[in-house]
């Protein structure tokens, strides 16, 4: 054990933290409006990712430029995957719909390892870092923090601010009482599936600037992501955000007191805990 | 009709000449040599290297009018092979096919450590001499087997050259992190250098596994920069070890060494730019090293097979593609296969077994010589590591240099920044 760690460590977890937060914020915001487990919300992370790396290496633009394209493609993607997959299933058990976004998951798995084989990529962003005493934080890491505060700020500020977004929430609480409102509801649900696959792929497009990837490497972010919203609390994405700051923390903290290959036991006995003792998460559920 | 006899019998007479002729010392006879290539399957790319080696190295023998051994006979190479699918149960059967069916002379291996722990197996059992190529791993050979002789060094020695390397760079350094992959190979390498290490009074400040598939060193390059250690060591394959080297480089963390497997000798591990200068990383064999019949006289032995710069440019001429050490180790094992041969007299297998066991020779491969200890029977013991170190030109243009061993090195080491 090294306590010199500890501080660069639990920074280095704490500003992870705030990508993690994103993507599971993606997670739970489908879940919460349309009760969908999304299964295919590991893949979307995935293809952020090589949307940054088809900018940045593909079109040799400046890869944040593909940070913001990620947001775009994400939720015309999910918009069509709510059309094609979920939508004729969504009044069907959730184990349909849960199968219905898995076949989605495989045939992007299969459709994405055929065309860009399963190679290592990395996406090289150099924003420089802040040094002082011990404690190097890199620029990327500051940036992809900046960026995800600010994607989920606007989700907030669209949630409760504009009428589309008013919308959304009407149809998470009570469905059929916002059709008697007159809100078209397949299209708020079609909409949440498209915020929430936006900010999966925005978190993925974050991590592509900060570690290297491959067409599989979503299955890991997917299985934090389902830790940080059953922390959080289910369909709360304000849960998520700090569900996912608290997973980064642990993350870091842990790993300087453990040997690192140990901390995934570490978050999946918090997982367990959290289910046994407090299945509504830290926040409660969806408000 | 007499007449017609006549040609008959001399047409007879002939052919029992010609089948006597091919039975005496003095006319070519074919040398069988069998082998399981992976033309499909996980390991079918470095495979196609290594076969690549052995066809080069069979060819040219024919070219050469074939082995010629003390009493005159001439061996052809003819070269028998199989699709092994990079599967073990289907070396097994192809192994048994080849020592059954085809009734080849001597064995060569398939590529990879878990093929030819497969193939030495039948190999071992039925007497049958075999030189592999394309397998480090120190179990297979630890069994006690008599006809199998490995030409890779050791996976055990990857990082303890290293040591050395690092040691004979910099005497003063004592504290180490050894950090690598949880596999089975990772481990292994790891397992082996640290009594090593303890043995030559090092102190191991860090000592953690990550696993497969590990993108974010962040929390050990943080523990590893706490712990301020001289040099790293460890690593695991290319994508982990790449990002491994760009966190500590981005983290600026001061170690005076580092040595990773596998990845630094891959020319895409430049990629990662400044990240990769002065990384050292361990390789069987380099097409820049400087093996020759001068170093072999240095060490007093004997200097066989064909120049490294030879070698290099018939491969290129062969198949379009400079030689990896896949294709440099798939070539030495005929060499010294042909080496023993040509020692024995025969192809009598207790006669060559016996060259085998004798042997100590320096080739384009580097040096070569076999336990003869009844345990590790086989086992490689001479042939060192090549380790290559990333290193910045004056225009700040970065490649790899050979900087151990001695005897092959293009470039003196130097101390990371």
């Amino acid at each position: 054990m090294n306590l010199g760690a500890l501080l660069p460590s639990a920074i280095d977890g704490l500003l992870l933290g705030f990508v993690y937060g994103l993507a599971a914020m993606g997670l739970t915001l489908i879940f919460g409006v349309t009760r969908v487990v999304n299964l295919a919300h590991g893949q979307m992370i995935a293809m952020g990712m090589f949307v940054v790396l088809a900018v940045a290496s593909g079109a040799g633009l400046n890869p944040y430029v593909g940070v913001l394209l990620a947001a775009v493609v994400g939720l015309a993607a999910g918009v069509v995957i709510y059309v094609v997959a979920v939508d004729r299933v969504i009044n069907a058990p959730e184990l349909t719909t849960l199968l219905a976004t898995f076949a989605v998951n495989l045939i992007i798995i299969g459709t994405a390892t055929t065309l860009l084989t399963t190679s290592p990529r990395a996406v090289d962003v150099d924003m420089g870092a802040l040094r002082s005493g011990g404690v190097t934080v890199l620029g990327t890491h500051l940036v992809a923090v900046v960026i995800a505060v600010a994607a989920a700020g606007a989700l907030y500020a669209f949630l409760f601010r504009t009428r589309l977004g008013k919308s959304i929430r009407a149809v998470a609480a009570d469905r059929a009482a916002a059709e008697l409102m007159g809100i078209n509801s397949r299209r708020m649900l079609a909409l949440a599936f498209g915020l929430g696959t936006a900010l999966a792929m925005t978190a993925g497009a974050l991590l592509a600037t900060l570690f290297s990837f491959n067409v599989l490497s979503g299955g890991t972010y997917e299985t934090k992501s389902f830790v940080i919203v059953v922390l959080g609390g289910l369909g709360n994405p304000t849960g998520a955000l700090i569900g996912g700051l608290i997973i980064g923390l642990l993350e870091g903290v842990t790993a300087v007191v453990i040997p690192v290959s140990w901390v995934p036991v570490i978050e999946y006995a918090v997982f367990v805990l959290i289910l046994l003792v407090r299945p509504r998460g830290l926040l409660g559920s969806r408000q | 009709m007499r007449g017609m006899r006549i040609m008959a019998a001399a047409a007879a007479a002939v052919l029992v000449v010609a089948a006597c002729g091919s039975g005496t010392s003095s006319g070519p006879k074919t040398l069988k040599i069998g082998f399981t290539a992976s033309q499909t399957g996980a390991q079918e790319l470095t495979s196609k290297r290594q076969v690549e080696g052995i066809k080069l190295w069979a060819d040219q023998v024919t070219k050469a009018g074939g082995i010629k051994l003390k009493d005159g006979t001439v061996l052809t190479p003819q070269l028998v092979s199989y699709d092994d699918e990079s599967k073990t149960d289907r070396v097994q059967a192809l192994y048994t096919k080849l020592i059954n069916d085809d009734k080849v002379d001597f064995l060569l291996s398939p590529y990879s450590s878990g093929l030819i722990k497969a193939a030495a197996v039948v190999g071992e059992q039925n007497g049958k001499i075999m030189v592999t190529a394309g397998g480090a791993d120190d179990a297979t050979m630890e069994q006690g087997f008599t006809s199998i002789y490995q030409v890779y060094t050791p996976a055990s020695q990857y990082l303890t050259g290293a040591i050395d390397l690092m040691l004979a760079m910099d005497p003063s350094i004592k504290k180490i992190a050894i950090v690598n992959e949880k596999d089975a190979f990772s481990t292994g390498v790891a397992a082996a250098a640290k009594p090593y290490a303890a043995s030559k009074g090092l102190q191991i400040v860090v000592d953690e596994g990550y696993d497969t598939g590990t993108t974010d060193f962040g929390p050990i390059v943080n523990k590893i920069a706490a712990a301020a250690p001289d040099a790293i060591l460890g690593g695991g394959h290319f994508q982990d070890g790449q990002t491994f080297a760009k966190a500590i480089f981005d983290k600026q963390v001061k170690a005076k060494f580092i040595a990773l497997l596998v990845a630094p000798p891959e020319p895409t591990f430049g990629d990662i730019g400044a990240a990769a200068n002065d990384i050292v990383g361990p390789s069987q064999w380099e097409a820049s090293v400087a093996y020759d019949a001068k170093a072999a006289v240095a060490a007093n032995i004997s200097w066989y097979g064909p120049a490294v710069a030879d070698f290099t440019a018939a491969y290129n001429a062969a198949f379009g593609s400079a030689p990896s050490y896949h294709s440099a180790g798939g070539y030495a094992a005929g060499l010294v296969l042909q080496k023993a041969i040509e020692d024995a007299g025969s192809i009598d297998p207790a006669a060559v077994r016996a060259a085998l066991d004798k042997q100590d020779l320096l080739t384009l491969f580097g040096r070569i010589r076999f336990s003869t200890d009844a345990k590790t029977h086989g086992k490689q013991t001479a042939h060192q590591m090549v380790y290559v170190q990333w290193q910045a030109a004056a225009d700040g243009s970065l490649s790899t240099k050979v900087v151990w061993p001695e005897a092959g090195r293009t470039a003196p080491i130097v101390p990371r920044q």
